[in-house]
């Protein structure tokens, strides 16, 4: 199915009314979001508010169980077309980077262009360069990812999403898991991607980089959005309590 | 002012002394099981040397075995070392299941190097076993046919396991996946499958395979009893392999198949290209284990009246001149299991440190 062209401003990202349950308990509660392409949203909120199940919905890796999920206009729904054709067009990096240990840096970021794209290897091995260029460790290219540090794991893991060419990016708190003194490599790279137009879904306790690169920040508490602003208004007046008392933890250091 | 780094202070002094002290005399305990142990070697070497070299038999008849004094009678297995290793197999053809085994002993020796390891290896497996089997069935390009009850020996143990293992392998592989699968239909099926061939014994399996096949086959369809041993020995070991297998698959984080999913790969790429080649490089001694098991348990095959290596040299036995002789027909035969099973054992650890090169998180 092809994805449709999107204007700036336009929605390619529509949550609507989406509920989900872990057997009884209620994880996502009436989740209404509208996404404009090139948009920079950051999720946060205290864990177990249902924030990383809310991006994991976005490509199928949670199925929703009410609501309607749309991604380019596409629905997400048990048609395994419409998921292939999404989880092609939404890149996703994790917390833990999840490569794959048993290929090198180059076949982690050539694996899917070449097979689901059936792009040429050699194709794939120029565009994979280019994006480890793009994240600043060209020269890892040949080693197995454990024999880098969490935050080079983590640069890899950007290029490889990007590498097919997503118009979505998916962050689940991507620096959680790193060395304090990574972090900043790992924002960078996101920064710069965010200056390059990604639209991006960002779970993350980072303040700071919410505060630079976010159009919005959406508060979640308890599987329900509370409050979604820009992060200017969010962070000088919170409009509600649970905000304000979450801010104020982590803000406070 | 940075510190140099500092060499490691210079190793203890090594001498052979020094070694034999730090390791069999370092405590009362040690050296009272070395002295054991030295007391034990000298009471059991020259006897059994004796016996096997010494005083041993190597040529003649078996009134030259039978003399007092004799030790291990090695003309016994010089007169059948050619029955035990080929069975009742027609002597002026014994060249054909040589060639058949130097042709399957070749394809292992290839599909050991990784390099080989791709789609051409994958296909020569099927023509190369396919020729071996017709090199001894024979009945084309003017070779005389000779029907499967007459191989034997060693053969007959190398083809059934090398033909058992490369079909159980990939059954055993699909029955974790099934087993692991989220499908309840498919989990639910290989789970029954794989608990009921694993609950009983490959003796009854064989048993089955050999007397009640025919009786549920139309009176004019004949299965050869080779074949039907063959396939029974492939879905007992496909159970055990399955199991190994989903210990391995149970070991790979979910967060692989999470990311793989969101590149968009597919379930079949997903399992061949992320899931499977971890999970079976972690899973290879178990997996060694049930062949090196399954390469032995071929010889139960004599109980429904093939005759594998074992069953060929214990038949050796029978002729009334060489009676008595089982100690060197026993021998003769473990040492032939052993080889195969060692040269096995010593691949796996030498492919277990290639796959974990570089690799360990």
């Amino acid at each position: 199915m092809p994805a449709r062209e999107a204007h700036p401003g336009e929605p390619i990202i529509e949550l609507d009314g989406v509920n989900k349950w872990y057997g009884a308990f209620h994880v996502l509660r009436d989740v209404s979001l509208s996404v404009a392409k090139g948009e920079k949203i950051v999720i946060c909120g205290p864990s177990g508010s249902g924030k990383s199940t809310l991006i994991r919905c976005i490509n199928r890796l949670e199925e929703h169980q009410a609501g309607s999920i749309r991604v380019h206009g596409v629905p997400l729904d048990n048609d395994i077309k419409h998921i292939d054709a999404i989880r092609r067009d939404v890149g996703m990096v994790f917390q833990s980077f999840n490569l794959f240990p048993h290929l090198t840096v180059l076949e982690n970021c050539t694996l899917a262009p070449v097979w689901v794209k059936k792009m040429p290897k050699s194709e794939a091995e120029a565009l994979a360069r280019r994006f480890l260029e793009r994240v600043r460790i060209p020269e890892q290219a040949d080693k197995y990812p454990g024999q880098l540090s969490g935050g080079q794991q983590q640069r890899v893991a950007i290029a490889r999403a990007l590498c097919m060419n997503p118009s979505i990016m998916l962050f689940d708190e991507p620096t959680s898991a790193l060395d304090p003194e990574m972090v900043k490599e790992v924002l960078d790279v996101m920064v710069d991607l965010a200056e390059g137009g990604m639209t991006m879904l960002c779970v993350t306790h980072e303040m700071g980089f919410a505060r630079r690169v976010a159009d919005r920040i959406v508060f979640m508490d308890r599987g329900e959005i509370v409050e979604v602003a820009p992060p200017e208004q969010l962070f000088a007046d919170p409009r509600n309590e649970r905000t304000r008392l979450f801010l104020s933890q982590v803000l406070s250091h | 002012m940075d510190r140099p780094a500092l060499p490691p202070p210079a190793a203890l002094r090594s001498s052979p002394l020094h070694w034999v002290r730090r390791n069999l005399f370092s405590t009362w305990y040690n050296s009272l099981l070395t002295l054991l142990i030295l007391a034990a070697a000298w009471t059991l070497v020259p006897g059994l040397a004796a016996w096997l070299v010494g005083h041993a038999v190597w040529s003649g008849d078996a009134a030259a075995c039978r003399a007092e004094g004799a030790g291990a009678c090695w003309a016994f297995v010089a007169e059948k070392w050619r029955f035990s290793l080929f069975g009742t197999y027609p002597v002026e053809q014994h060249w054909r299941p040589t060639l058949a085994m130097l042709l399957v002993v070749g394809l292992l020796l290839g599909s050991a190097d990784r390099r080989l390891w791709g789609r051409p290896l994958l296909l020569l497996w099927p023509v190369v076993l396919l020729l071996a089997g017709l090199l001894m069935q024979g009945g084309v390009l003017g070779l005389e046919t000779v029907p499967t009850y007459l191989w034997g020996g060693l053969p007959l143990t190398l083809g059934l396991s090398v033909v058992g293992l490369g079909l159980a392998f990939p059954l055993g592989v699909l029955l974790a996946l099934g087993r692991t699968s989220a499908m309840p239909v498919f989990r639910a099926l290989c789970t029954v499958y794989i608990e009921l061939v694993r609950g009983v014994p490959l003796i009854s399996i064989l048993f089955m395979a050999s007397v009640m096949i025919p009786l549920f086959l139309p009176q004019d369809v004949t299965v050869d009893k080779l074949l039907r041993a063959q396939i029974g020995l492939v879905l007992f070991a496909a159970a055990y392999l399955a199991e190994v297998v989903r210990g391995g698959l149970q070991a790979i984080p979910k967060g692989q198949v999470e990311a793989a999913s969101a590149l968009g790969l597919s379930y079949w790429q997903r399992t061949r290209m992320i899931v499977l080649p971890q999970a079976l490089a972690l899973v290879i001694p178990p997996l060694v284990n049930t062949f090196i098991g399954f390469f032995k348990d071929t010889s139960l095959v004599v109980i429904i009246g093939l005759l594998d290596l074992l069953g060929a040299a214990k038949s050796a036995l029978t002729d009334p001149a060489w009676r008595g002789f089982y100690r060197e027909a026993y021998l003769f035969v473990a040492v032939i299991y052993f080889i195969f099973c060692y040269a096995l054992s010593r691949y796996s650890r030498h492919l277990e440190a290639q796959l974990s090169k570089g690799r360990r998180r």
